[in-house]
């Protein structure tokens, strides 16, 4: 987050904002301590329900849509800065090496500099075509997950929660690529848990699919 | 009372039978009007079958289905979510105007996505699981 106030107080003469989305079903109260530690100037708001999920088809955390003066997406949902070099870490140790450190803020560093370089030149903007292109599909079964999504959250947020858990995880079943939904079912009396053993075990099982598939710059 | 939840409300009614309703709380709920050629919104209108209309109520929930949207109960089937159809959710993407968003901020602040039309806008999600 400290990256996208740099790029905001850049760019934002030259028209620019940022919004930032915490997706958080447990509530406000989760993302607040870092919101306030963030003291950012840019919009940062709270999903307690992932509509943002639901409106652009989104799958995991971070993702980024570029949108224009028109208010037209020039960039679909995709991974905002974020690479797989977290998998090959030490678990005991939680470290990576540096060779993979610095491969990882590089390609952070050529994200937020293709954000510079739209805002300033509009480059990486993509023709209709292309941005139509690069939608992820919405299929009957994740827009049931979605309704299932909801009720479950609901449920939780209002004492059902044995219940809310399932519908859940059926939310997530249903939708097996939404990382997001996957944690929420996993997760939430134990934050560890959704970066637990489970994860680690479902992380390695997408083999040479990535977790956080790379922009097409 | 019967809890309903659409992709951005909910609602309380008076519903039996699974989600039968007057027209008037139907209308309330899901935006579209019960007239003599089917349910409406603008110019569009979706005929409705025989079983899911009985005088000035109809079934909420056969009306959902047949828009291609997903209907699913709480077991005590006292809350019930509505989900938007697949196929609204991709046209309205393919049209490639980015869907407005209302969402509060730490303070409850409502801020609307449409409210920086004229700027460029990266929207970014983050969460702290």
């Amino acid at each position: 987050m400290p990256v996208w106030q740099t790029l905001y107080d850049e760019l934002k003469d030259k028209g620019f904002m940022v919004v930032a989305v915490a997706e958080e079903s447990r509530g406000a109260d989760h993302a607040r301590p870092w919101i306030e530690q963030a003291k950012s100037s840019y919009w940062q708001l709270v999903d307690t329900e992932h509509r943002l999920e639901d409106l652009y088809n989104l799958v995991n955390v971070p993702q980024a849509i570029w949108i224009d003066e028109q208010g037209r997406i020039v960039r679909p949902p995709e991974t905002a800065g974020s690479t797989d070099h977290f998998r090959r870490m030490d678990l005991k140790t939680r470290t990576m090496t540096p060779e993979d450190q610095a491969e990882r803020l590089a390609a952070r560093q050529a994200y937020l500099d293709a954000v510079r370089a739209w805002v300033n030149t509009g480059k990486h903007a993509l023709p209709a075509d292309a941005a139509r292109a690069a939608l992820p599909k919405v299929t009957l079964e994740i827009a049931e997950a979605r309704a299932r999504f909801r009720l479950g959250v609901w449920l939780r947020t209002n004492g059902r929660t044995a219940e809310g858990d399932r519908q859940l995880a059926a939310a997530s079943r249903l939708h097996p690529e939404s990382w997001s939904m996957w944690r929420q079912a996993a997760d939430l009396d134990e934050v560890g848990k959704a970066s637990g053993p489970d994860f680690w075990k479902r992380v390695q099982a997408l083999g040479d699919r990535a977790y956080y598939p790379p922009p097409k710059l | 009372m019967t809890r309903i939840l659409t992709p951005t409300d909910e609602y309380e009614v008076k519903a039996h039978d699974g989600l039968w309703m007057a027209a008037a709380d139907a209308e309330r709920v899901t935006g579209w009007t019960l007239k003599p050629e089917g349910m409406c919104r603008d110019e569009l209108c979706v005929p409705m079958p025989a079983s899911a209309v009985k005088g000035s109520e109809i079934d909420v929930a056969a009306f959902w289905t047949k828009l291609g949207g997903p209907v699913i109960a709480s077991e005590a089937r006292d809350v019930w979510a509505l989900g938007a159809p697949a196929e609204e959710r991709n046209t309205a993407l393919e049209g490639l105007q980015a869907p407005d968003f209302t969402l509060p901020d730490i303070d409850g602040t409502p801020r609307s996505l449409s409210q920086l039309r004229g700027r460029k806008v990266f929207v970014a999600t983050w969460a702290s699981w």
